[in-house]
Formats: structure tokens, C-alpha cells, sequence
């Protein structure tokens, strides 16, 4: 139960009400939209799960049939697409992440002219888009000869023929890895550096006072705690930034599904069955499963990061 | 027996070392990381930006080349002549993408900016409830809700139109979050001696909420131009009219089509998407570096 705080009966004067309804006037031309984009299509997709719809009929409730079909009859998700999210999550939202600071703080060990240039190339690549992405690591990595890494390897003699890179699902996975994590130094990792940067110099003094004895112990004890804030603001955008790259798959491999659903994401398989085979119930419970996901990896960054009082939230 | 007065210890600290005035030798370990990372991210940008200039002998050229020797137009020329299957020349594109971002970027800073002011400046009961929804909503997945959207985009009678471009992109909460984050610092006597020169909300919004978070907007600008540019989302579900879909669909079109025959078209193509990219960040990226700073959770 909220406690209610009502507030002492006084006359709420003209002014006060004329002020209310300004505020609410203000607030409208953001709630609408954000109502009517984000939260309807939430409980509109939570809703949806429970149905069979094909987008011509009239949705046909059937319960928990797309949950249960999720997890005992969809093989492609339990055994591609569910490991695939996972790993990639894993490697690209917290070891994105890990990289940014480590990244960040050593700029932050620069004089300002080597830094801003540094981090202006390492910025760079968070700023292309889906299509100078995809040009770029198709044309690297493109299956014949001519592609860079094909041409480098058969330089160097390690392989006597071309490898398949985007076609078969060998290294996919790994190769999405990569692209994702050169994409990934964005806002988040823009964050860090001034975060870091803004840390009150005489902590650090007071603290080697107090018997800090090197670089990592500073970083630990002093530069992650007061900068707690840009830490968490960094992890919301690794994770959300994890499960929106799903698109990066699709766009290297040129289809969706991806070879042999080597590098399938859970977004690639809501695309699949909402857009493409048209079976809206089902992708909105795939949906639903990816908004709790998300939902929790955020609470653990909360738990990491968050002020006391957000934790318990 | 007084004990004699010690000097304290000379701790290890030798000064801050964060931000450097000068180099020092202490530094050329992160050189030596830093140097080879910033080559990678680089490289494969300097790439493309060289294969958009590049004849198509020298495209195919083998071994295959990073750097053009004779820098030719060619790839923009045919890029521009080509129009799509139905018609549609490259110039209504780039027009629609202009008006759509002009008009998102612009919608999302202004209706931003007015929630921002309330929910920083006014008291009132649903205020922590409101942000914090908006705070839930930073981890948003569009992807997951693009098929709810879309039935809203149809039931509304936006499909076909431009608001099914502009509408689902306007409120960002990201966006909100930190133009209310920086709007929190605006001390709120500030606020109270505007009121009681008379002034009301639209002209403290004006007069002070806005050239006082500057650099927030700025950097608000530069994530949702990005966000707006790039996107084909709406061009993809929401919009089956050829004519009324944006520059990114159409190049990503072509690129995923075609991939290896218009590999110079490509690339001009996709270097067209990303320099208003750059071009904003470059000139904005003081002020985004300053907002950054405040920009945290708390």
C-alpha cells in the first residue's frame, strides 16, 4: 500500500490550479507519444502473447501456448537462438563495458590534446549506422580472395583457400563479437571519460595518505565510487546497447536467418516470425521474454551501481 | 618525556595523475595499448571512406587496396542516377530524410525539454513516479515492440504518412533523462525571481531552462539526430509507398542487394549517411564532453 499524503484542505487558490494545469499542459506533448509508443506497445505486446494472431484474424486467446511453445517445441530458439543471446549479451553488454572504462581511464592518463584525438577514433565507429557497418565488415571479411582478411591470410600462408567467413557458422558468432564490440564505445564510454575525469583530486590525495598503495587500488577504492552515477549510466547503455544490435547479424550475413542460425538473436527471431511468417502472437511473447531479460541484467546494474534507495526500488 | 614531532611519511602520491599537463614516461604504456586500438577502430572507416572515391578497376583490383591512388566521383555520379525500381529518384529520399530528422530532432528537444522543466522544477505528487517510469523506459528494446507498433500505426491511420516516421521516435527517454539531469543544477532561485518578475512557464522555459542547459540540448541533439538518421525502422514496417521512405532504407536497400556489384555505390552511400553524423558530433563534442559530466544516474 503508497501512503497518501493529502494535503491540509485549504482552498487550492486560482493561482495554484492555473499552475497544476500549466504543468500538465507541459508535460502532455512528451506523455502522449511516450504512451502511445512505449508503454501501450509493451502491454499491448504482453497481451498479444496470450493470443494467436496472424495479423488477418482476430487474435484467438490460447493461454500460455506460445510460452510453453517457446521453451518445449521451438528447437531453433532453445538450441540457437537462446545460447546465441546469452553469449552475445555476455560479451558485448558487460565485457563492452569493462572495456569502455579500462579504455576511458586510460585516456584519462593523457595530456588533453592526445586524448581528444584518441577518443574522437575510438568514438568514431559508435556514430556509422547499420549501413556503413555492414559495408565495412562485409568488404573485410568477404569470402573470396579479395577480402582483406581472406587476402591476409593467404599471404601469410594460414589457410590455401578462402574462408567463408559470413557464409557458414564457424565464425559468425565470433566475428559479430567483434563488429559489435568496435561499434560499442558510444555515449556510454563518452560518460566514463569525464567521469573520470571529474573525480576530486584531493580523494585520491587523502587516500594514499591513508596507506592506497597503486594505481589498481585507486581505481577500485576511489575512482569507480565517486563516479558511481556515470558507471550506472554506462551500464544501462551496454545493456540496452547489447540487445539492439541484434540487426548486426541480419546486415553481415546479408538475410535473416543468419547461416545456419550461427549468430540468430532473439530480436532476429521476433523479425522472423513477426515480419516475415506473420505470426504476431508468438513474437510477442519472444518479445515479452526479451523485456524481462533486459529487465534483470538492468536490476543487477542498478544493485552494482545504484544509490542506496534505487537498489531497493 | 615529550616524543620528538615526526614528519609525516612522504606518501607514494606524487600528484594526481589523471589529466596530465605533460608527458612523462609513466605514459607510454598506454600509448603502446591505446595507439593499436585507435589504429582498429579507425582503419576500416579510412577503408570505406577511400573505396566511395575509388574506380571500379581499382575496386576489384587485386590484391585488394586501402587506400584510392586516383580519388573519382564516379560512385557518387551513378549512385545519383540510379533511381530505385519504382522510380523513385535518390533526391526525394535525401529530402525526406532531411525533413523527417529535422522535424523528430526538433520535436524531441522542445516537448523534452518542457517535461524536463516540470518534472525538475515543479512540485507536485506523481512527479518521482513519472521519472522513474521514464527511467525504466532508458532500457526500452523498439525491436520488441515493433509489432504492437505497428498495429497502433495502422489503427491510427499513420501508415503511409510521415508521423509513422516522426511520431514513435519523438519521445526518447534517454533524451528526457539528461536535459532533466542537467535542468536538476539550474538553482531554483533562479526560477523563483523570473516567477516573481512575472514571468510564466513558457517564457522561463525560453528565457532560462533553455540557454542554461545548452550543452544538454546539444549533446540531446547530436544521440537523436544518430537515432533518427539511421534508423529504418519506420521505413521498413510502416511504410509500404516508395516515395515517402527515407535515404537510410534506401542505401541499406542497395547494400544488402547488391552487395557486390555496386560495391563503390555502397560505399558512397553509406559515407553520405555517416558524415552529418560526424559533422554534428565534431561541432557539438565540447558540449557533450560537458554534459557527460553530469549526465549520471543518481
Amino acid at each position: 500500500m503508497t501512503e497518501k499524503r493529502t494535503p491540509p484542505r485549504y482552498r487550492v487558490s486560482a493561482r495554484a490550479r492555473r499552475d497544476r494545469l500549466m504543468s500538465g499542459l507541459l508535460l502532455l506533448p512528451y506523455a502522449l507519444p511516450f504512451t502511445m509508443f512505449i508503454l501501450v506497445p509493451v502491454v499491448v505486446a504482453a497481451l498479444l502473447s496470450f493470443t494467436f494472431f496472424d495479423v488477418i484474424n482476430r487474435p484467438v486467446f490460447t493461454g500460455f501456448l506460445n510460452y510453453i511453445t517457446v521453451f518445449t517445441q521451438d528447437t531453433v530458439f532453445m538450441k540457437n537462438v537462446l545460447p546465441n543471446t546469452f553469449l552475445y549479451a555476455l560479451v558485448v553488454g558487460p565485457g563492452g563495458y569493462a572495456l569502455s572504462f579500462l579504455v576511458a581511464w586510460m585516456l584519462t592518463q593523457l595530456q588533453r590534446l592526445p586524448r581528444t584525438i584518441l577518443a574522437l577514433c575510438i568514438y568514431t565507429p559508435s556514430m556509422l549506422g547499420s549501413v556503413f557497418i555492414g559495408v565495412v565488415w562485409r568488404a573485410i571479411f568477404s569470402g573470396d580472395q579479395s577480402g582483406f582478411v581472406n587476402y591476409l591470410l593467404l599471404e601469410l600462408g594460414l589457410t590455401d583457400q578462402p574462408i567463408q567467413f559470413l557464409l557458414t557458422r564457424d565464425y559468425f558468432m565470433l566475428i559479430m563479437i567483434i563488429v559489435s564490440l568496435w561499434s560499442a564505445m558510444g555515449i556510454g564510454f563518452l560518460a566514463m571519460i569525464s567521469g573520470i575525469l571529474n573525480v576530486n583530486e584531493e580523494l585520491y590525495e587523502a587516500a594514499y595518505v591513508d596507506g592506497l598503495r597503486n594505481r589498481f587500488q585507486e581505481i577500485i577504492y576511489i575512482t569507480i565510487p565517486s563516479m558511481k552515477p556515470q558507471m550506472l549510466f554506462g551500464a544501462v547503455m551496454a545493456i540496452v546497447n547489447a540487445f539492439n544490435m541484434g540487426w548486426i547479424g541480419v546486415t553481415l550475413a546479408g538475410a535473416n536467418p543468419t547461416p545456419e542460425y550461427a549468430g540468430q538473436l532473439i530480436t532476429n527471431h521476433i523479425d522472423d516470425y513477426g515480419f516475415i511468417r506473420y505470426e504476431m502472437g508468438y513474437a510477442a511473447a519472444l518479445s515479452v521474454i526479451l523485456l524481462l531479460v533486459v529487465y534483470l541484467f538492468n536490476r543487477l546494474a542498478y544493485r552494482f551501481f545504484g544509490e542506496k534507495e534505487e537498489a531497493a526500488a | 618525556m615529550r616524543r620528538p614531532v615526526r614528519k609525516p611519511r612522504r606518501s607514494a602520491y606524487s600528484g594526481s595523475r589523471i589529466n596530465p599537463k605533460h608527458f612523462s614516461a609513466g605514459q607510454i604504456k598506454f600509448y603502446l595499448l591505446l595507439l593499436p586500438l585507435a589504429a582498429f577502430m579507425v582503419i576500416p572507416v579510412i577503408m570505406i571512406v577511400n573505396r566511395a572515391f575509388m574506380s571500379l578497376g581499382e575496386l576489384h583490383a587485386f590484391p585488394p587496396r586501402i587506400l584510392a591512388s586516383r580519388f573519382t566521383l564516379d560512385n557518387f555520379r551513378a549512385l545519383f542516377q540510379m533511381s530505385s525500381t519504382t522510380g523513385v529518384p535518390m533526391s526525394r529520399y535525401l529530402f525526406n530524410s532531411v525533413v523527417v530528422t529535422a522535424l523528430t530532432v526538433l520535436m524531441n528537444l522542445l516537448i523534452s525539454v518542457s517535461s524536463a522543466y516540470v518534472l525538475s522544477k515543479k512540485r507536485f505528487r506523481l512527479r518521482e513516479k513519472l521519472f522513474s517510469i521514464n527511467q525504466l523506459a532508458l532500457m526500452f528494446v523498439p525491436t520488441a515492440v515493433a509489432v504492437p507498433r505497428y498495429i497502433i500505426i495502422v489503427n491510427s491511420g499513420m501508415l503511409n504518412t510521415i508521423w509513422a516516421h516522426v511520431l514513435p521516435l519523438v519521445a526518447m527517454p534517454v533524451v528526457l533523462f539528461l536535459i532533466k539531469q542537467f535542468t536538476d543544477q539550474i538553482p531554483d532561485a533562479l526560477i523563483e525571481a523570473a516567477v516573481i518578475d512575472g514571468a510564466g512557464d513558457l517564457a522561463i522555459i525560453r528565457r532560462i531552462i533553455i540557454p542554461l542547459t545548452r550543452p544538454a540540448l546539444a549533446t540531446a541533439a547530436v544521440l537523436s539526430f544518430q537515432q533518427v538518421w539511421g534508423t529504418v525502422e519506420a521505413s521498413n514496417n510502416f511504410i509500404t509507398d516508395d516515395s515517402l521512405r527515407t535515404l537510410a532504407f534506401y542505401l541499406n536497400a542497395i547494400s544488402t542487394n547488391n552487395a557486390v556489384s555496386a560495391a563503390g555505390m555502397t560505399a558512397a552511400a553509406s559515407l553520405i549517411l555517416f558524415l552529418p553524423n560526424l559533422l554534428i558530433f565534431i561541432i557539438m563534442q565540447s558540449k557533450v564532453m560537458n554534459t557527460m559530466s553530469h549526465s549520471g544516474i543518481k
